[in-house]
């Protein structure tokens, strides 16, 4: 029951909102639904994809690229949590820890133990997988503002550990110098862009993996939980599993773009990964809208690039910021591209004609009778 | 004829009220059993103990032969007992076709690896479930709102898509907690010729309700529940006579419908 509550209130809201809505959030909430058509989606996403890949040799300089791939990594770290709050409803405030820990163990490796750079990255994600088993398991007990609690303070132990651990993580002096990927004897910079497009293809890789992972079994059971936890239980479905799983899935999606970000900052310390930074994937996640792919993206774009367009404003870039989240959680509360999709439920040629066979033995049955 | 569920004197009290105290209950494959009672009975508590909520404190259940009292609730609607709730319990964020795929997730067989991959079992499941989930639908005559978010659909409607879930899970056994509640007779008549529709399809379905028209209609056989304990079980026009049944109705519970 106490799950339904905020859900009535959001109905109320989008209520709320439709008999007094202006002209212009008219005008908003029109020019989103045209984006509900699926082809102007594929369109989108084709030459949004088209314009990223393009877009390097274009000249641009330097700073914005640095942007770009911000954004880029961002939206990978968003689409992770994504899994935990968006698919199965557990709200966590740690992110960054994750962050920290594959950072870091890209960083070791590579630069301690002269691991290459793939592997490490690979090594990492299944560390930090690790570490999101071990935080999931303990807290599965927790709901809502408790469990968010837990994951803050995880974010914290981590960055402490980072501090504390000198030998290993060099304390708070951070890391630096870290040697940049190399495959086949090609160099992944972020001169050369090699960086950039090593982003872009780990974005196109997770954004597969969630889409798929959406409409698959465990997508719906995450989404099964996050609407009723008990009817899941009762359909089968073991909770426990699949909220450790969660964990483990935004855990290591978020460290698969740590381990890149790392050599694009080329330095790291315990401050890179604070409790903002799990904040603002949250905030992506949020502003995105929650539950949705196509949002991540939107997300990221607005909240890493507006800080940058801002920045001349200085000492006016936080007001604005905070006027955005207020306008936000009063217009559109299930985010910018939160809304559910009316297109039918996709069913393949195949299941049609599953369908079809089905009916047609059981004309004949009852025929024959 | 076998027993498809056979309920040994159960018994499970919280604190120092007993709740259920030695009930004892049997289901022949393909009946419809009716359990009623007054408020507080202990109706949904056994509905609570079959799926596996609680465990019963004494006495045993069994289904088709084996013991399942001491199963956890993801087990035993594994063996094919399955239920639906007093307050639906829908997942309302999901269409109704994705409600009844939740319920085939127990028979689903592939890991993560294969739909990360879309693997050629992926897919093949993937196809054979959607038809069978839109088969179910299509058997309960839902299939025109496969699409719909389950939380805009009327509430008969819901109470539909429920119940198809739970059909969804491979389950031989329903058990339907008080469907009828909030409808209107129109809704209820209707309500009424879908479970028989139910029998038909070959279910066993023990159904909890308050609504009298309705249990003593579709259901073969009634038992009839008070303060936990088993007070009269039969064909629905014998209990419906009973003294006793007639007496925990009226002579305590006033607000008792009949």
């Amino acid at each position: 029951m106490t799950k339904k509550d905020p859900k009535y209130l959001d109905t109320e809201n989008k209520n709320g909102n439709e008999t007094k809505a202006t002209s212009a959030t008219m005008f908003f909430s029109k020019a989103l639904k045209l984006f509900e058509d699926k082809r102007i989606q594929f369109i989108a996403l084709f030459s949004g994809l088209v314009i990223l890949i393009i877009m390097p040799f274009f000249g641009i300089n330097s700073y914005i690229m640095n942007i770009m791939v911000k954004v880029i990594l961002y939206t990978i770290m968003a689409l992770g949590l994504n899994i935990l709050v968006g698919f199965t409803g557990l709200v966590s405030l740690g992110q960054a820890g994750f962050v920290a820990i594959g950072a870091y163990t890209t960083a070791i490796l590579t630069k301690n133990f002269g691991v290459n750079f793939f592997v490490a990255m690979l090594i990492a994600c299944a560390v930090s997988a690790l570490c999101g088993l071990l935080l999931g398991l303990p807290t599965l007990r927790l709901t809502g503002t408790y469990l968010s609690i837990v994951t803050l303070g995880f974010g914290e132990i981590v960055r402490t550990i980072i501090i504390v651990w000198d030998d290993v993580t060099n304390g708070p002096l951070g890391m630096r110098g870290m040697p940049s990927p190399e495959l086949f004897g090609i160099r992944f910079t972020m001169a050369n862009n090699g960086i950039y497009y090593l982003s872009l293809l780990l974005l196109i890789l997770v954004s597969l993996f969630c889409y798929t992972l959406y409409r698959s079994k465990v997508g719906r059971a995450f989404k099964a939980i996050k609407n009723d936890e008990t009817a899941s239980v009762m359909m089968g479905i073991n909770v426990t599993f699949y909220k450790v799983l969660a964990f483990v899935l935004a855990a290591a999606i978020s460290s698969l773009a740590s381990s890149l970000f790392t050599i694009q900052l080329g330095y790291i310390d315990q401050n890179t990964f604070t409790f903002d930074m799990s904040t603002m994937i949250l905030s992506i996640v949020i502003l995105g809208g929650m539950g949705t792919i196509r949002g991540m993206y939107v997300g990221a774009l607005i909240l890493v690039l507006l800080p940058e367009i801002s920045r001349s404003l200085m000492d006016y870039r936080f007001v604005i910021y905070g006027v955005i989240l207020v306008l936000m959680m009063r217009f559109r509360p299930q985010g910018l591209l939160g809304w559910k999709s009316r297109a039918p439920y996709p069913i393949s040629k195949r299941a049609k004609e599953l369908f079809e066979n089905r009916n047609q033995a059981r004309s004949t049955e009852s025929g024959g009778e | 004829m076998d027993k498809m569920l056979e309920i040994k004197s159960i018994s499970l009290s919280f604190g120092g009220i007993k709740a259920v105290s030695e009930v004892s209950l049997d289901l022949f494959p393909n009946e419809i059993v009716g359990l009623i009672g007054p408020n507080g009975a202990g109706k949904t508590t056994i509905f609570n103990i079959l799926t596996g909520v609680y465990k019963p404190q004494g006495g045993s259940i069994f289904f088709k032969g084996e013991e399942i009292h001491s199963l956890r609730p993801q087990e035993i609607v594994k063996r094919g007992i399955s239920r639906t709730f007093q307050n639906i319990r829908l997942f309302g964020d999901l269409r109704v076709i994705e409600n009844v795929m939740v319920g085939m997730h127990i028979r689903t067989k592939y890991s993560l690896a294969d739909s990360t991959f879309r693997s050629k079992r992926f897919r093949k499941q993937e196809d054979e479930n959607l038809a069978e989930a839109m088969s179910i639908l299509e058997t309960l005559g839902l299939l025109e709102k496969m699409n719909e978010y389950a939380l805009n659909l009327p509430y008969g409607d819901q109470r539909k898509v429920e119940i198809a879930r739970a059909i969804a899970t491979g389950a031989e056994v329903l058990l339907l907690d008080e469907p009828a509640a909030g409808m209107n007779p129109q809704e209820s008549t209707d309500l009424m010729h879908f479970i028989r529709h139910l029998k038909k399809l070959g279910f066993t379905v023990l159904i909890i309700e308050h609504d009298m028209s309705v249990v003593m209609n579709v259901s073969d056989r009634v038992y009839v529940l008070d303060n936990g304990k088993l007070i009269a079980q039969g064909i629905p026009q014998d209990v419906a006579n009973n003294e006793r049944v007639v007496k925990a109705y009226l002579g305590g519970e006033l607000n008792a419908k009949s």
